[in-house]
């Protein structure tokens, strides 16, 4: 009826996915991240073709080589080597590997557990809810290291126990993170529209419900990732998780601490690794959550 | 009142079952079984022993259990398969060790990271702001184990001037009578005993940073977000509007508002550092009950193993019980009087 | 003398990109001891203008203003403090939602008391009978027990009651309640109502009461202001508005309310303007009613101005002469194919 589209003009107005970039764009330190972490995650995927030597590769001859830069460092030996001679950075771009793909696996699995309960909760019956909330809660009060360390202890260490034990240490955030959502969706008109309307209940759960709660729950895989990484550096650390020669990021620095005084670069260097890693999830995680609460304003 | 506080005994209670169960459930899987943790004890009347756990059928289970929980309760958690000694008095010895530790560690992180997330509130999108965000999500993304090793490389090799390990000097000999280093050296009656003083304290400084720089991160970040959140209350605008408009009056009204979620997150930080303590004390030597139950799970000391996590588990449940006595001080909402 | 009188308020919300203009060119008078009622669209700047008035607009909005005078003084020309502590010895505000303006880890008494030593009274024995008395004149039955209360702990119609006695408590000339009755019940809303018309007759302090609520309106007020979009489209007595209501928005808001006794066809809709209000970032030329207007012209690209219509009041477009009659303008409504 408005007769008056040659005074004014239409706009257009984008999807959500594309809201949600341009809010985030704007906010230039993550966008950094993104960049690095998008470099970790190709130096992971390629390692095989960045790394100079195989990581289990001994130069006895060559053993605390300090970085290159220093005048005792080696061309060769961009980063040095370490207290068996083998070179630093090829350990750390398999490294990266390890780590990633060791994080990957424990998100895949907690999350795909984790969001399953998290839906079976909040659409249970109060016992089985509650059932389930008692169990996340018991996980959530002990604190997280404390449970990988006795699950590891009582399964063996070694890489998949690692995976595992810390998987189960964070299936109770995408528990609550999903059922909380789930929740807050569930009681809004347009939902009760919906069943008005006859929608079955699973139509009603993909067509609506979970695409708005995918914004709590992207943010909370990227924190789940972040968490996962430290996790598995910490067991690896303390000679539980990935054992030597892996090269774990963790256990690395668990051979390094060692020869600290006499080689600090071999803790200086991995450690960094670890934290710009941890950096750049975390400022991703922190840019998509301020995009997200923009877009809802 | 009364109804509250037997609510919170029956949480208490229900949170210990479940934790029972699951160690009940852990020291199955154990490779000698249960009645390894308690076979050792010959002071124990427990029959236990005695009982082939292969041979276990179900209905006996529940019957082994409620002996469990028995002798756990009166605080029998068996004896160390290595050394024989009560793993419950041996709880004790390392364990205020680990709590000192926390609480110095605790006291660090709140009387920076509080002030801080006030200021960063208060001077929100301006660049000190920005810089605290920044160097809370630094803290926040430090592998703890790394960051202590960095402090230890600066501060004690190449400065010198902390102790690599250890609670205080080796010269020092002090009679343990609470378990706090620091309190212990003051009453202690050798004629060192304020000397020994400040080397406790001196050997407390680094592990007290390393272990309390992420909860500092955490309280930072959350005091300036609950103030924030505290600020943009209705209240704050009609506490302006009345004419109280003396910054201090407005910030006691957002402050008290914002206390219930710091209160929380700082409760939520006993967690944390309990998991912070096992690798600080690893690094630092330091003799609490992190570095214990790790050493236990090094030489396989299953008993041990068993004890301790039943014993820290349990303190830290007892935190949270205790923490939701606080929050009723705090937040009138959960006080059900009227 | 007028209690209130605003002339080309303007207020913008500066962001990273450029300002955005929230109130345009609003003018409006309100006499002493009356009620004027602001009636608008949510988005339409209704309580940034609320706001405005009471000092309490955010950091990144700034205002502009040819006069803004309450009680005699140009609020303009005070420095930051000044004006504020002008504005709290004048004027009082009372909020939406009764829970969240009271401090919910205070107990009233702590409240109350505040505000009453901010304003003077320094012996507790004073504050208490000064409270017990504002709680009284708000209606509240038990003040005593009220006062050891938490805001948790009473009802939505409590609270406003009691955020009611908060904003007496300074003696103000001028109360402006926003949206007081939009999170209460119906009954409860008819008895805040009654209890701020009952203050303004008893108490002589103006009230401006915010909504967008028509019907409310109709009942209570001397005067109403209709915003639309940030700008003062028809301001005028409200037996005037009621009556003949001249701008085309007026109009329609008049007309979406379901009457009763009005006979609608089974089966019709209740009348509603297509579109949506504008949103602040995209905001139309000239007069911001335009898009949705069903009698809008090419002239409509000009802002009009707030024009005095004789025997009524101001309105705010091109074609409401002053000597144009209402009943052209009805005929030129109906012609566009709009119900009236």
């Amino acid at each position: 009826m408005n007769t008056h589209s040659q005074f004014y003009q239409q706009t257009k107005i984008p999807s959500t996915f594309s809201r949600w970039w341009r809010h985030y764009q704007e906010n230039k330190l993550a966008l950094l991240a993104l960049v690095i972490f998008t470099l970790i995650a190709l130096v992971a995927i390629f390692a095989s073709l960045l790394a100079s030597y195989d990581p289990a590769v001994q130069f006895t001859d060559f053993i605390h080589v300090p970085p290159s830069w220093y005048e005792l460092g080696e061309s060769r030996f961009i980063l040095g080597t370490d207290y068996i001679g083998r070179d630093i950075f090829s350990r750390l771009v398999f490294g990266a590997q390890l780590t990633l793909s060791l994080a990957s696996a424990v998100v895949l699995l907690s999350g795909t557990i984790g969001m399953f309960l998290g839906v079976v909760s909040s659409f249970a019956n109060y016992w089985i809810d509650s059932l389930i909330m008692r169990f996340m809660d018991f996980i959530l009060a002990v604190p997280s290291l404390l449970l990988a360390v006795v699950i590891v202890a009582v399964i063996g260490p070694g890489l998949p126990n690692a995976i595992y034990a810390v998987a189960l240490v964070l299936i109770p955030h995408f528990v609550l993170i999903t059922r909380t959502a789930i929740k807050h969706e569930k009681n809004k008109e347009y939902v009760t529209a919906m069943l008005l309307d006859g929608a079955s209940k699973s139509r009603l759960f993909i067509q609506s419900i979970l695409p708005n709660i995918l914004p709590p729950v992207i943010v909370q895989i990227t924190l789940a990732f972040s968490t996962a990484i430290l996790e598995i550096a910490a067991l690896g650390f303390l000679g539980l998780g990935a054992q030597p020669p892996h090269p774990e990021w963790g256990t690395i620095l668990s051979e390094s601490h060692h020869y600290i005084m006499f080689a600090p670069w071999t803790v200086t260097i991995p450690g960094l690794a670890i934290f710009f890693t941890l950096l750049s999830i975390n400022l991703v995680g922190d840019g998509l959550r301020d995009a997200m609460d923009n877009e809802k304003k | 009142m009364l109804l509250i506080v037997v609510r919170q005994i029956i949480n208490f209670a229900s949170s210990f079952f479940v934790l029972s169960l699951f160690t009940f459930g852990i020291a199955h899987l154990f490779p000698e079984g249960i009645d390894f943790i308690f076979s050792h004890n010959s002071q124990s009347k427990l029959l236990l022993g005695t009982l082939p756990i292969n041979g276990i059928e179900n209905s006996n289970i529940v019957s082994v259990y409620f002996q469990y929980i028995g002798e756990i309760i009166q605080g029998n958690l068996g004896q160390s398969s290595v050394r024989g000694t009560s793993i419950f008095s041996e709880f004790w010895i390392y364990f205020p060790a680990t709590l000192e530790l926390s609480i110095v560690a605790l006291l660090f992180a709140v009387s920076i990271g509080i002030p801080l997330g006030i200021l960063a509130a208060r001077l929100k999108n301006k660049w000190q702001d920005k810089l605290i965000i920044s160097t809370t999500l630094v803290g926040y993304s430090m592998p703890i184990f790394w960051w202590a090793m960095l402090l230890v490389m600066l501060f004690s090799l190449w400065l010198g001037i902390t102790p690599v390990a250890s609670r205080i000097g080796f010269e020092f000999d002090i009679l343990p009578v609470t378990g706090f280093m620091l309190i212990d050296t003051l009453l202690s009656t050798q004629e060192y005993s304020t000397e020994a003083f400040y080397s406790a304290l001196h050997h407390l400084v680094l592990p007290a940073i390393v272990l309390g720089t992420i909860p500092l991160a955490v309280i930072t970040r959350s005091t300036r977000s609950a103030m924030i959140s505290a600020l943009s209350g209705d209240y704050i605008l009609s506490a302006r509007a009345r004419g109280i408009s003396k910054t201090q009056e407005v910030w006691k009204h957002a402050l008290r508002n914002a206390l219930i979620p710091i209160i929380t997150v700082l409760g939520l930080q006993v967690s944390v550092l309990i998991t912070g303590s096992l690798i600080t004390e690893t690094i630092f030597s330091w003799p609490g009950a992190g570095k214990w139950l790790l050493e236990a799970v090094y030489r396989r000391d299953f008993p041990v193993i068993h004890g301790g996590i039943l014993a820290i588990a349990s303190f830290v449940i007892v935190t949270h019980l205790l923490l939701d006595i606080v929050m009723m001080f705090v937040d009138p909402k959960l006080r059900r009087n009227a | 003398m007028n209690l209130l009188h605003i002339e080309n308020l303007s207020v913008d919300l500066h962001t990273h990109s450029s300002p955005l203009s929230i109130i345009d060119r609003l003018s409006l008078r309100m006499a002493e001891s009356e009620i004027l009622g602001i009636v608008g669209e949510s988005g339409s700047g209704k309580s940034v203008l609320a706001m405005a008035i009471m000092g309490l607009l955010s950091p990144k909005m700034t205002m502009r203003a040819d006069y803004l005078n309450l009680d005699g003084q140009d609020l303009m020309k005070l420095s930051a403090q000044d004006r504020q502590r002008y504005i709290s010895s004048k004027a009082s505000i009372i909020f939406q939602d009764p829970k969240s303006s009271l401090n919910p880890c205070f107990r009233i008494a702590s409240q109350l008391n505040e505000t009453l030593s901010a304003h003077g009274m320094h012996y507790r024995s004073e504050r208490k009978v000064r409270s017990i008395e504002l709680l009284d004149s708000v209606g509240i039955t038990q003040p005593e027990k009220i006062l050891e209360m938490y805001p948790h702990q009473l009802s939505g119609g409590m609270n406003q009651r009691v955020a009611i006695a908060i904003a007496l408590a300074c003696k103000p000339r001028l109360l402006i309640a926003d949206e007081p009755t939009t999170a209460l019940d119906v009954t409860i809303q008819s008895q805040i109502l009654d209890l701020i018309v009952k203050l303004n007759q008893i108490e002589n302090v103006g009230v401006i009461l915010i909504t967008h609520d028509f019907a409310l309106l109709s009942e209570n007020t001397d005067k109403i202001g209709v915003v639309y979009s940030g700008q003062m489209m028809e301001h005028a007595a409200t037996r005037n508005i009621l009556d003949e209501p001249r701008h085309p928005y007026t109009r329609s808001l008049l007309n979406s309310v379901p009457q009763l006794g009005k006979r609608h066809s089974k089966g019709s809709r209740l009348f509603a303007l297509d579109g949506q209000i504008p949103s602040v970032d995209m905001l139309p030329v000239g007069c911001r009613l335009g898009p949705r207007c069903p009698i809008a012209e090419k002239q409509c690209v000009n802002p009009p101005r707030l024009n005095s219509i004789a025997n009524h009041g101001k309105v705010r477009c091109h074609l409401v002469k002053p000597n144009t009659s209402a009943k052209s303008e009805k005929a030129a409504v109906r012609n566009s194919g709009v119900i009236s």
